[in-house]
């Protein structure tokens, strides 16, 4: 016969070969070995219960057996109980199951939970063949290995023959029957030596023969058994057991036997076996001497009461409190975290400060190992309720903070989960209940295929304060869409939380959250939920955290639609038939002059009220609006300081005129032709280039050409060129020799946004005064932030005119060295603290992306300025869309 | 002729994703209801296998259009075909009528492809689905002992599935998707169960699914504990699908070529999923992947699964020509 392998599985897979020595099972889950284990069962206590099979697995055991049968207890539902309550404790289930039971129904019961392929312990010859037969056909249809007892219609084997025999027809039936050979075990019967009775001097010696006999002549069959009987008589003599259960083990692994229902943590090691004491136990073992018996019992008076110090890992005990609870949660247990909660609430002081702090800063230490793909599933699930555990310590302590604080305290904010309509999955949406109710919110879960008036209804009549939406199917993306578009539709305002699997920050900013007001946030997995609702539900952040989520979406949106403009392109002649169709019919006003005026020397106190902040954070790489991030929860104190120090050096430099501010500024007689803008009293020509995107229904093909009167209308165009730049060198001269880095990045911050800010004053100097098509404009900095004034000033080498090289036309006609503005060869104005650009006075003027063009446009163009398609395509690089 | 003696001399060809080609049509509420269903109580967009009783042409075209591009084996439109799955849509009563009727319309097109070339005989496998319900894992996070459906729910179920399947005309029975090993342990403790009392042997193949980065089922399985799990029944095949491209596969396809004693089968999805839950990896693409691991003679049987298209499986196969299938590993 082939050899084959015995392989069995729990999560993990285990191939029991010759080469593996000895499978261990562990045995203390077995209500009829454990008076332990069956109390708890008893108290129906089983999550303590769990406690010593997760002792059995630590300890080292390989397989483990479970036994119920115990004349108090409904054995099949405690077997199925425990077994499903096993399943979900992967450092458990990690190894194969044993069912450990005499009833069949019992045994059937415990199949129908094993996933992986466990072993039946046991089947026997008992009640005849047929019914043998019948088992074991079973237990192969349900993926098992089965134990077989050496026991028949006449009862037990207890003689060498008898076990031989026994075992021999058992095989033969069985392997006939098509069951594997290398999935029977059999037991020979181990029985307690030392009885003092005669015929039991021989037990051990007849098992280890048995086991000899069975591996010799029964091919790929196992041999196993159940250790701790053997030591019966010395019941409460810890040494002596556990030095008679090593040197069994010793002996019959000799002989044969590969597998064992052994107590790992009530074994001696074989060689620390006192030499007296282990001859004596190999005297009874063995059946050496006829006085065996009574020389061990009077030996063993001597070690009575002496037990083994349990040993267990547990150098982790010794670590900060912090690492302490990280790592309860990573591996889930449950052991300390009653202690460790209290431990940390005694450092921290507040119990919600103990859930924010350490507990949320392990459970992001999950979050990660997940993703990583280093913990599964399940093991998540189980960090999750230790997580529970701790916050369940806490609660009366967060109960009683409230009372202290009334007046101040306010409800747990509420959340209503749901899976949306069409899909079933909700694992997910699970274990952010669980986090959010662990961290002290009131979680709805209303579970899966819900539709959007159920959820609407819901939200309204558990007057929630944020969504949740889960799913994991790609269907589920459009229909988290359209409950959007749903809660917007009955004026909803809270905020919507989007997860699940095939969830993604950039669907939920492209398709999500246009469609809502309110705050919509993408939420990466279970860890996030937390930080992200405080933040939204809390007055004091809400409003800020939904402007800077807002606004980051704005900018996935942006990046994503420049991505797709790459594609869907139209031919340029197409583009041109749809230019912009203007509303109202716009009679252009006359500027007070024409030709180019310069101001010098502007004065810079004039300036600091039109500095627009926000950029000058995102210089220091600080993400946020002004002024709202001066609260920012993140980077708000060094926001703060960073404005601090900003408006000293700004105050140096304004007061002590530490820059000059220059401008050139200058109207012409302009018409459109084409895509160009003629100059004809300066024989100059502008080249515009036009979006060439496929657009939606009635959107146009923009092109700043379109903001110009055709011929035979009096219209102009404005240019501008302003410096703030001048006298910076000599600033920062001063700081490089200090090496002081930070004033020197200030300064150069500081004057570019004044050149901007002074851009943006001379353009309001332009609409009310110079040109003066606006001249009763009111507007503050905020909204001149966010161009609220009528007409634009673009720049060349900015989206909607990115060629750099149009600036040459505007310096020409400025004559812009004249106030110390200068371009370089690569387009560059010098000093860098300089803005240049167009005016258009049209009203319905507006900025716009050109997105990419096409290569017939860049052909066009290149024509257009008399230069080569190479010259042309190298400038304008970043827009070509070929 | 005999599938077995087909797979020792060739890498054969599995088809497509259903669903990814019946999104094609664009299916409304109304083309799910037909007349029949109309006035069904619970919304019914959505499930795809009815579709195979109310839109019969849609399914029919998608077979035929799989078979064209070179499938061997195509897969019946019965994913979530048992009564428990179909409880979610109120239709549990219609189980074994849209295996039946799913089975029969695949045969047909099966037998008119084999009439027309009988030397490239097609196969059609009744696919059953892992349910929306898992028998090893707890949906409720604070009752980890708490199972939503048992081991004899899922047998009475899929025996039902495959009933109709057999009774429908399936020629190979198929135990797909799997996450959780002990709903395909139900379902093939069913078929044993079914094929022992009709004394009938039918080909059974076994395809799990890797769900994520760890590597495991999502019930907490490893590959080989995975193929330990299942091979106490004489499979045709056992592989995996879903859930990753072929590339993301390769690891775990090692895995089994190396240890398992059955054929190995492959039907990943057409790349990951995009940010928008769509599959963009091209049909080269894809055969490109699958050849990394058809050179390294990891396979039997080749497909696809979501995002696939008859374009994808028409480039899978002709990759696969070039390349001779692997043999299962001899016991040890």
């Amino acid at each position: 016969m082939e050899n084959r392998t015995l392989k069995l599985s729990g999560l993990e897979a285990v191939n029991i070969t010759a080469a593996s020595n000895f499978v261990n099972i562990g045995e203390r889950t077995n209500v009829t070995g454990s008076a332990k284990f069956l109390k708890l069962i008893k108290e129906d206590k089983y999550e303590d219960a769990l406690e010593i099979a997760l002792d059995q697995v630590r300890g080292g055991a390989q397989v483990i057996d479970v036994n119920m049968d115990e004349g108090m207890l409904d054995s099949r539902s405690a077997m199925v109980r425990f077994l499903n309550l096993m399943a979900s404790e992967p450092e458990i289930s990690r190894i194969p199951v044993m069912i450990d039971s005499s009833k069949w129904e019992v045994i059937e019961a415990g199949l129908q939970c094993l996933q992986g392929k466990g072993i039946v312990n046991s089947i026997s010859l008992k009640a005849g063949e047929e019914e043998f037969l019948r088992q074991a056909r079973l237990i192969r249809r349900y993926g098992a290995a089965t134990v077989v007892m050496a026991f028949d219609e006449k009862g037990q084997a207890d003689t060498y023959e008898r076990r031989i025999a026994i075992c021999q027809r058992a095989y033969e039936l069985l392997v006939a029957n098509g069951f594997p050979s290398e999935d029977i075990i059999f037991d020979p019967n181990i029985f307690p030596v030392a009885t003092g009775i005669e015929e039991h001097r021989t037990y051990a010696v007849d098992f280890f023969r048995a086991a000899d006999w069975i591996r010799k002549n029964l091919p790929n069959a196992h041999v196993s058994g159940g250790v701790s009987n053997v030591s019966f008589s010395f019941r409460g003599n810890q040494k002596v057991r556990e030095a008679m259960h090593s040197a069994f083990l010793y002996h019959a692994i000799q002989h044969g036997m590969d597998m064992g229902i052994v107590n790992p943590t009530m074994l001696e090691v074989y060689d620390e076996i006192p030499k007296d004491l282990l001859e004596r136990v190999e005297d009874v073992l063995l059946n050496r001497r006829s006085d065996a018996t009574e020389r061990l019992l009077d030996f063993a008076e001597s070690f009575k009461g002496e037990t083994k110090k349990r040993e267990s890992d547990d150098a982790w005990r010794r670590e900060s409190i912090e690492s302490r609870l990280t790592h309860a949660l990573v591996k889930g247990i449950v052991d300390f975290i009653d202690q460790d909660t209290e431990e940390a609430l005694a450092k921290y002081g507040v119990p919600l400060k103990v859930i924010e702090g350490p507990l949320m800063d392990g459970m992001n230490v999950v979050g990660d190992l997940f993703g990583a793909g280093k913990m599964f599933l399940p093991q998540v699930v189980k960090s999750a309720r230790v997580m529970k555990k701790a916050v369940a310590w806490l609660e009366p302590h967060l109960q009683a903070e409230k009372l202290r604080n009334k007046g101040a305290s306010r409800n747990a904010a509420k959340i209503l989960l749901a899976t949306v309509k069409g899909d079933v999955h909700d694992i997910g949406k699970n274990i952010v209940g669980v986090v959010l109710a662990c961290n002290n919110y009131e979680v709805v879960d209303m579970g899966v295929m819900v539709p959007p008036e159920k959820i609407l209804e819901a939200a309204k009549r558990e007057n929630v304060d944020v969504l949740g939406l889960s799913g994991l199917i790609t269907p589920s993306l459009d229909e988290m869409v359209h409950v959007a578009k749903e809660m917007e539709r009955e004026g909803f305002k809270i905020p919507l939380l989007i997860g699940g699997a095939t969830t993604s920050k950039l669907h939920t900013a492209v398709k999500i959250d246009p469609v809502y007001s309110g705050p919509v946030v993408h939420v990466l997995d279970a860890s996030r939920s937390v930080p992200v609702v405080s933040e939204l539900v809390n007055p004091e952040t809400a409003a800020m955290a939904k402007a800077r989520v807002k606004e980051e979406y704005v900018l996935l949106r942006e990046g994503h639609a420049r991505k797709q403009s790459e594609k869907n392109l139209i031919v340029i002649s197409e583009a041109r038939s749809n230019r912009v169709q203007f509303t109202s019919v716009h009679r252009p006003a006359k500027p007070s002059f024409t030709g180019v005026r310069y101001l010098t020397n502007f004065p810079l106190k004039k300036l600091v009220a039109y500095i627009d902040w926000t950029p000058f954070f995102q210089t220091w790489m600080l993400a946020g609006r002004f002024p709202q991030i001066l609260q920012d929860n993140v980077v708000g104190k060094e926001a703060t300081k960073l404005y601090a120090d900003a408006q000293k050096m700004l105050e140096k430099i304004v007061s002590e005129n530490l820059l000059q501010a220059n401008a050139a500024v200058g109207f012409f007689k302009a018409f459109a032709e084409g895509d160009d803008v003629v100059l004809p009293e300066h024989n100059e020509r502008l080249f515009f280039l036009r979006q060439q995107n496929k657009k939606a229904v009635s959107a146009p093909n923009y092109c700043l050409s379109d903001y110009i009167a055709s011929p035979g209308t009096d219209d102009h165009i404005g240019m501008f060129a302003v410096t703030t730049g001048l006298g910076l060198e000599d600033l920062v001269k001063k700081f490089k020799a200090d090496h002081d880095d930070y004033s020197e990045i200030m300064a150069k911050a500081l004057a570019d946004r004044l050149a901007e800010a002074f851009a943006e004053c001379l353009h309001e100097l332009v609409r009310k005064e110079l040109w003066g098509y606006a001249k009763d404009e009111t507007l503050s900095n905020e909204q001149l932030i966010d161009e609220k004034y009528a007409g634009i000033r673009p720049a060349p080498g900015y989206p909607a005119c990115p060629d750099h090289t149009e600036k040459k036309s505007i310096f020409r006609l400025l004559n812009a060295e004249a106030v110390g503005i200068s371009l370089t060869d690569s387009m560059a104005m010098w000093p860098a603290s300089s803005v240049s650009g167009y005016y258009f006075s049209h009203p319905e003027a507006r900025y716009f992306g050109l997105g990419k063009i096409g290569k017939d446009q860049v052909e066009d163009y290149a024509r257009r300025k008399k230069l080569s398609l190479n010259e042309v395509e190298q400038w304008l690089g970043p827009v070509l869309g070929y | 002729m005999d599938i077995q003696q087909l797979l020792s001399e060739r890498i054969l060809i599995i088809d497509g994703a259903m669903g990814t080609m019946i999104q094609r049509h664009k299916p409304e509420e109304s083309d799910f209801r037909g007349e029949r269903f109309a006035n069904h109580s619970h919304p019914l967009k959505g499930n795809n296998d009815l579709l195979t009783i109310t839109r019969p042409d849609i399914i029919r075209e998608i077979h035929r259009q799989y078979l064209e591009a070179g499938a061997d084996i195509i897969e019946t439109n019965t994913f979530s075909s048992t009564s428990i799955a179909q409880a979610d849509y109120g239709l549990e009563a219609l189980a074994y009528e849209l295996n039946f009727e799913a089975a029969k319309l695949a045969k047909e097109e099966t037998s008119s492809f084999t009439a027309k070339d009988p030397s490239r005989p097609r196969f059609v496998a009744g696919a059953l689905g892992p349910t929306n319900k898992t028998a090893s894992l707890s949906p409720d996070v604070n009752n980890p002992g708490y199972r939503a459906v048992t081991f004899d729910d899922l047998r009475i179920a899929y025996r039902e599935q495959v009933r109709g399947l057999l009774d429908g005309g399936a020629d190979i029975l198929l135990v797909e998707t799997i996450f959780d090993t002990l709903n395909a342990k139900a379902a093939l403790f069913a078929i044993q169960e079914l094929l022992e009392e009709r004394g009938a042997t039918v080909p059974i193949m076994v395809s799990g699914t890797i769900t994520d980065a760890s590597g495991r089922t999502l019930s907490g399985q490893t590959t080989e504990a995975f193929l330990i799990s299942v091979s106490h029944v004489p499979l045709l095949s056992v592989g995996l699908n879903c859930a990753l491209g072929a590339a993301q596969l390769r690891p775990y396809l090692q895995v089994l070529s190396e240890k398992s004693e059955f054929f190995t089968s492959a039907y990943p999805n057409a790349g990951l999923p995009n940010a928008f839950g769509q599959y963009d990896q091209t049909p080269d693409e894809m055969a490109a992947q699958i050849e990394v691991f058809l050179k390294d003679g990891f396979i039997n049987m080749i497909g696809g699964c979501c995002g696939t298209t008859p374009d994808h499986i028409r480039a899978i196969a002709k990759v696969a020509a070039n390349y001779s299938p692997r043999k299962p590993v001899v016991a040890a």
